[in-house]
């Protein structure tokens, strides 16, 4: 019976990778800002099997990791794993023309997602076990001119998990980043006329579940996208530069 | 978190029959759709998972609320097997999760990718009508959300004359939000079965009739290209749910049909074929079996998009219910028209429905015989027959399923259900249908 932390647990993925462990009758904090939806995902939670789930309605962006990790650590007797799942997408050009609005993007996707993540493997590695996950992004693999300030922060995120993996390799604890990548959420409700490269939340749910149990610090969610991220990265800048990616 | 609609001219009926220019908002939060539906005038209709055959679901030029992403459950009382959830959990779902505890839903249609609000907005039945009537029948309150009156509660005791509008009221009576259902209590997920292969349509008949007493559920699969002495031949399955074995859930189906540019594969000859080596298979395997809830009550849902096999053009479906005292004459009629055409399905449905009342003012059941089948799209030659089929059902008093019929006439819609007037009373201002619009305007 796992114990786990969920950071922004109101996003589509970390909702249905808590239903996964709710069904092995987990013990849960949830934490998101708003009190009601976290109620609404908590009740779900306990009628599928959740042994115990505590809704924590905050700002992660302006919160203090340290003591609230301890409050949760207390509130579930010991922590095995953190999910860290928060994040805005945005809107590239908006943010382009409105740097206030690209410093709370860079805020909320790096800044305060690093510092949880290290405040998170300073515990992990003092209590010598247990499994931090974070959502990044494809979209961290390379540069594009249509969404480069969120694939930087997811890219940045990236960087930061691998020297927290490397960091806790020798003492029991694990880091890993999940990359998921097209996913059908609300994030990208916008876009019409999902292909064959889409994702439902649930299916990269299961891949986040498997995961956990392994590990290997870089997760892509389906696999297949390690391959396309890759031939991505291997496409000669003159023409990369000609495409509308 | 406003609620955002996004231009689709993709969302079509499970029938494919034609394009709508339609927009779409997924809310994921009760509160999101609150907070929209308050401040929001202009048309606007609920929909589930799609698996209507008709444009009960559909509202060209209008906005579609797409309740799959309001998928929690609320409660559940493991003592009373009362589950509270919200509109857009998944049949499929509630059975992933409560099979294992020992409970079923109290009925289920042929799929179980439908919603709970799509199961109460059609009061949809199943092979155990005889005993347990509709879906309706085990709703004990909804919580529906009303351009008008805001979040409103009904249930047979508080404004029962909504909650009796609500059930089978396509969606139109305001946004269902949340179902209380009555859950079954089951002794493991597997069946005690019998099939039997009847010779002939009165045979048939007669089986249904007679399993009604001992057995929970009945169904017959019906060659509907036989002809002659042995029109309306088929095999009878009947079951009751079993003391031996344990509770594992259904498997996640795998096979998808990947293409609807098959359209030559669905044909008189291979109807034929497939009519004539499946009452032969049926004949030879009949007997007695225990078997799991997933093949018997969800055979199609075993591969997705099975749709697709009708091609671009589409298909149509017909379920029409002749009531008990028009006899089985009129079903023989049906079914002499539809060998002639030589069109029809590979599973053509006969069942039976029980003298349960229905709870809703538009429920589709009442007591006779069910007959239910799909026609490949050949446009105006298979209106033709549909046609021709309506009069049969018309003139036995009989009406068809406006869940399933997507062109039914406006004329038998009105004649098949007397309760229309009174309905069209609680109809939310705001929700509009293209079938509403087809039958109300």
């Amino acid at each position: 019976m796992k114990r786990i932390v969920v950071l922004g647990a109101l996003s589509e993925i970390a909702e249905a990778t808590c239903r996964l462990f709710a069904a092995e009758g987990a013990r849960m904090v949830l934490v998101g800002r708003d009190a009601t939806r976290l109620e609404d995902v908590a009740a779900d939670l306990r009628v599928r099997g959740a042994t115990q789930v505590v809704t924590e309605a905050m700002d992660l962006v302006s919160a203090d990791p340290e003591p609230l990790l301890e409050r949760w650590k207390g509130l579930l007797g010991g922590v095995d794993l953190i999910l860290l799942a928060y994040g805005v997408l945005g809107d590239q050009r908006k943010l382009e023309a409105d740097l206030r609005e690209a410093a709370k993007l860079i805020d909320t996707n790096f800044r305060s997602a690093a510092l949880w993540s290290v405040a998170t493997a300073n515990m992990l590695e003092a209590q010598r076990a247990g499994t931090l996950i974070v959502i990044g992004s494809v979209a961290g693999d390379r540069g594009r001119q249509s969404n480069y300030l969120y694939g930087a922060t997811k890219g940045g995120l990236g960087i930061l998990v691998q020297g927290l993996a490397h960091r806790l390799a020798p003492s029991g604890a694990h880091a890993l980043l999940i990359k998921p990548g097209f996913v059908d959420t609300a994030m990208t409700a916008h876009i019409p006329n999902k292909g064959a490269l889409w994702s439902s939340p649930e299916k990269i749910a299961k891949h986040i579940r498997k995961a956990a149990e392994k590990r290997s610090p870089i997760v892509y969610a389906p696999a297949y996208w390690r391959v396309i991220m890759t031939i991505i990265q291997a496409v000669p800048t003159p023409i990369f530069h000609r495409t509308r990616l | 978190m406003t609620l955002g609609f996004f231009p689709t001219d993709r969302i079509a009926s499970w029938s494919r029959l034609g394009i709508r220019h339609q927009s779409i908002g997924r809310p994921r939060f009760v509160s999101d759709l609150s907070a929209w539906s308050g401040g929001q005038a202009g048309p606007r209709l609920a929909i589930g998972s799609r698996r209507s055959y008709s444009d009960v679901g559909l509202a060209d030029g209008g906005r579609l609320v797409d309740m799959t992403g309001l998928q929690r459950f609320r409660s559940f009382d493991a003592d009373t097997g009362v589950l509270v959830a919200e509109a857009g959990v998944t049949l499929d779902s509630i059975l992933t999760t409560f099979v294992p505890r020992g409970f079923f839903v109290p009925v289920t249609p042929g799929t179980r990718f439908v919603t709970l609000g799509g199961a109460v907005a059609n009061d949809v039945h199943g092979k155990n009508h005889g005993c347990a009537g509709t879906f309706g029948c085990h709703v004990r309150s909804l919580v529906l959300e009303r351009s008008d009156e805001g979040r409103i509660r009904v249930s047979p005791d508080e404004h029962g004359d909504l909650f009796a509008a609500t059930i089978g009221g396509l969606g139109l009576t305001g946004v269902i939000l949340e179902v209380e259902l009555q859950l079954q209590r089951i002794p493991s997920a597997f069946l005690d079965t019998e099939t039997i292969a009847c010779r002939n349509l009165d045979q048939l008949c007669d089986l249904l009739e007679a399993s009604e007493a001992d057995y929970e559920h009945s169904v017959a699969w019906i060659d509907c290209t036989a002809t002659g002495a042995a029109l309306g031949r088929g095999i009878l399955s009947r079951a009751n749910w079993s003391n031996q074995g344990d509770f594992r859930v259904h498997r996640t189906p795998r096979k998808s049909v990947p293409s609807d540019r098959m359209d030559g594969l669905l044909n008189p000859v291979t109807l034929k074929i497939f009519n004539t080596v499946y009452y032969g298979l049926g004949r030879m395997t009949a007997g007695r079996a225990i078997r799991h809830y997933e093949p018997l009550f969800y055979p199609l849902d075993a591969i997705l998009n099975w749709n697709r096999l009708y091609g671009r053009a589409g298909l149509y479906q017909y379920q029409c219910v002749i009531p008990r005292d028009a006899g089985r004459r009129p079903v023989a009629r049906l079914l002499e028209r539809i060998a002639a055409s030589g069109e029809g399905s590979f599973l053509a449905v006969l069942k039976s429905f029980g003298n349960v009342a229905s709870p809703g003012m538009l429920s589709f059941p009442r007591q006779g015989l069910t007959l239910a089948l799909d026609f490949r799209n050949r446009g105006n030659r298979t209106l033709d027959l549909l046609r021709d089929l309506d009069a049969f059902v018309e003139e036995a008093a009989g009406r068809l399923y406006p869940a399933k019929d997507i062109r039914i006439p406006r004329k038998m819609f009105e004649s098949g259900y007397p309760a229309l007037g009174r309905f069209a009373t609680h109809v939310d201002p705001n929700c509009c249908s293209d079938f509403w619009k087809r039958m109300s305007q």
